[in-house]
């Protein structure tokens, strides 16, 4: 144990060490040039690590995965169009698509409505208990997906009936007379991915909370007075004066909240790993590639993602260019 | 004239003390709603926290009983069989985190973890230093690229980087998570620095420059204690999703000496016959270092949040 420390203590310095002395090394270079080519050269050298991460870590496997989507298991022969129309030909795969469309269109409004309503009314308590309660509600996000597999197992655990039932759902419905459901199995109008996604939920209703609370902070009163002095309902104020001006952090919480959706991997791996019909795009792609060893099938799923994803980033060049303009 | 000195005098307190009785009615108004609205509101948030604390609440408590209590009577027993009380033990804990070797792999955790954390705060602030302060060819164009880049998953780089990985023998290593969480970290965090730091005063650094001090000086000096806000969050952010990261972990790294703590978890989950207490046990030991980290710091990461969502 303590060698293990030691050596992990070592290997931190040593990786951040690496890190610092490289830029020491990269200043002393460009400061070696005449004065004038110093000014020019600099920038690309401040840049110039960040940028290749970027090119190894995203450019690069970006294309790489495309040229594998149309090569085979072992990515050794080309297949054309194969790992496509086999992916989207089968029902397994169509249900996994269906699986993944049910989670974007019900985890971002979800997460918006409890994070809205939770923080009107938080909103409406005293400093000490409106801290108490947003800290409570924002703690899940600190906890990993295998943390949050573990503790949701003690809510939807089934034992066979007539043996004591360690999950709270179970204990309760069995304390109503009823027999044990197995939730986790429960393919029933795909209720057990809705049991999944409470977790998700669970975990992130407080980040779409504490964001959308300071945006309602930031509403100036005056706005709100002028509305209650022409008689408008508190709902009313709520829909028509307070939504219209935070709707760009609405906007925010729901694109963060929707590429995280759009590539859920670990909640669903750590519960079922995609059984009883719960599987989604993330988790096939992991066992296309870490059980079923095909590299083909695995960058045909990212593609697909890619693609998705592609009108979410023209969104948001747009905006990031409509937001520059103004400044 | 003397009578109205009085009334001059008073009017003024007059007029402070109607503003504020009616700010306070409008305060009540913003606070209480509907008046009657208050106790509901105060219930609802009451049972939504209770909602949100209780599956937490089970885990520890199954975590402190013994293997016969955990594994053949609901965790909420504790409380309606008092004997049960005087069984809670630590030898859960003691027993994961030697046995089930959870100490190594939370050591694990911090050692990628940490340099996960820095490395990309390091490499991305000098980026945006760079973006924020120097005009140079491309400047823009470089910069809609790191915009774009941000909403690309990182399952992109999975299938390609094994291979690479692999010719380099670098599978299974720290550093090979480490560079993996520098690229895919890195966007996000170039863009918030550079907004953060072009919100600062340019005239602070021109005087610097005009003081003869260097862009490396004004970096490390100006720049850098002055963005800690935008600094801390990503930092935060970044150091809680290396910590709680799974899916990288697995494909870079997998079971084995240096496996994180989200790894040896999973193990525990899977070998479901070692019991619920060892189970529950591993996972709060994951959860702990994150939950410190969140309540002690939550103030910088929020405000950093707020702060960018605030612009976006």
């Amino acid at each position: 144990m303590l060698i293990k420390t030691i050596n992990a203590i070592l290997t931190v310095l040593a990786g951040v060490g690496a890190a610092l002395v490289l830029y020491w090394v990269l200043n002393k270079l460009v400061e070696l040039l005449p004065g004038k080519w110093e000014d020019r050269v600099k920038p690309y050298f401040y840049i110039a690590p960040a940028f290749a991460a970027i090119a190894l870590y995203l450019i690069y496997p970006a294309i790489q995965t495309v040229v594998y989507s149309f090569a085979n298991a072992d990515s050794t022969a080309w297949v054309g169009l194969k790992n496509y129309s086999a992916l989207l030909g089968s029902h397994s795969f169509r249900q996994t698509l269906f699986n993944t469309v049910l989670w974007i269109v019900v985890v971002p409004a979800a997460t918006i409505i409890l994070g809205l309503a939770i923080a009107v009314l938080a909103d409406r308590l005293k400093p000490g208990s409106e801290k108490l309660a947003k800290t409570t509600i924002f703690l899940p996000m600190a906890i990993s997906a295998v943390g949050a597999g573990t503790i949701w197992r003690f809510i939807y655990a089934t034992n066979p009936p007539n043996e004591p039932q360690l999950g709270l759902q179970n204990a309760i419905v069995t304390g109503l007379g009823h027999d044990p459901v197995n939730w986790l199995q429960l393919n029933t109008l795909h209720f057990n991915s809705f049991e999944l996604m409470v977790i998700l939920l669970w975990a992130q209703v407080g980040f779409a909370m504490v964001l959308l609370s300071a945006a309602i902070k930031g509403v100036p009163t005056e706005t709100l007075e002028a509305a209650r002095i022409d008689g408008a309902s508190e709902l009313q104020i709520f829909g028509r004066v307070i939504v219209p001006q935070i709707w760009g952090t609405v906007i925010t919480v729901f694109i963060t909240v929707t590429i995280g959706v759009m590539k859920i991997f670990d909640i669903v791996y750590v519960m079922t790993n995609g059984n009883f019909n719960t599987n989604v795009v993330g988790v096939e792609f992991f066992n296309q590639l870490f059980t079923n060893f095909n590299n083909g099938y695995a960058a045909a799923i990212v593609v697909m993602l890619m693609l998705a994803v592609l009108p979410i980033m023209i969104y948001q060049v747009r905006h990031f260019r409509a937001d520059e303009a103004v400044r | 004239m003397s009578p109205t000195t009085p009334a001059a005098t008073v009017a003024p307190g007059k007029a402070r003390a109607t503003s504020t009785s009616s700010r306070r009615s409008r305060r009540n108004q913003d606070t209480g709603g509907q008046g009657a609205a208050n106790p509901l509101a105060k219930l609802t948030v009451l049972i939504v926290c209770l909602l949100w604390i209780v599956p937490t609440f089970g885990l520890l408590i199954t975590s402190f009983r013994n293997r016969d209590d955990a594994n053949s009577s609901g965790w909420w027993n504790v409380f309606t069989s008092p004997s049960s009380l005087s069984r809670l033990t630590f030898d859960s804990y003691h027993e994961v985190w030697t046995k089930a070797k959870l100490g190594d792999a939370f050591i694990n955790s911090f050692a990628i973890a940490l340099p996960a954390t820095f490395i990309p705060v390091l490499i991305a602030a000098f980026a945006a230093y760079a973006f924020a302060f120097m005009r140079f060819p491309g400047r823009d164009v470089l910069f809609i690229l790191i915009v774009s880049l941000l909403v690309v998953p990182n399952y992109v780089a999975l299938v390609p980087l094994l291979k690479i990985y692999g010719d380099f023998h670098l599978t299974g290593t720290f550093p090979a998570v480490w560079l993996a969480h520098i690229g895919f970290g890195m966007s996000l965090a170039i863009y918030i620095f550079r907004n953060y730091m072009s919100t600062l005063p340019k005239e602070l650094i021109e005087s610097a420059k005009i003081d003869g001090a260097s862009h490396f000086t004004t970096f490390w000096r100006l720049i850098i204690p002055m963005s800690v806000p935008a600094l801390a969050s990503f930092a935060i952010f970044q150091f809680l999703w290396v910590w709680n990261d799974l899916l990288v972990a697995l494909v870079f790294i997998g079971t084995g000496d240096n496996q994180p703590i989200t790894i040896a978890v999973k193990q525990l989950i899977g070998q479901q016959g070692q019991g619920w207490q060892l189970v529950t046990a591993g996972g709060f030991i994951s959860m702990i270092v994150p939950i410190i980290v969140f309540l002690s710091l939550q103030r910088f990461f929020v405000r950093g949040l707020t702060a960018g969502s605030v612009k976006g």
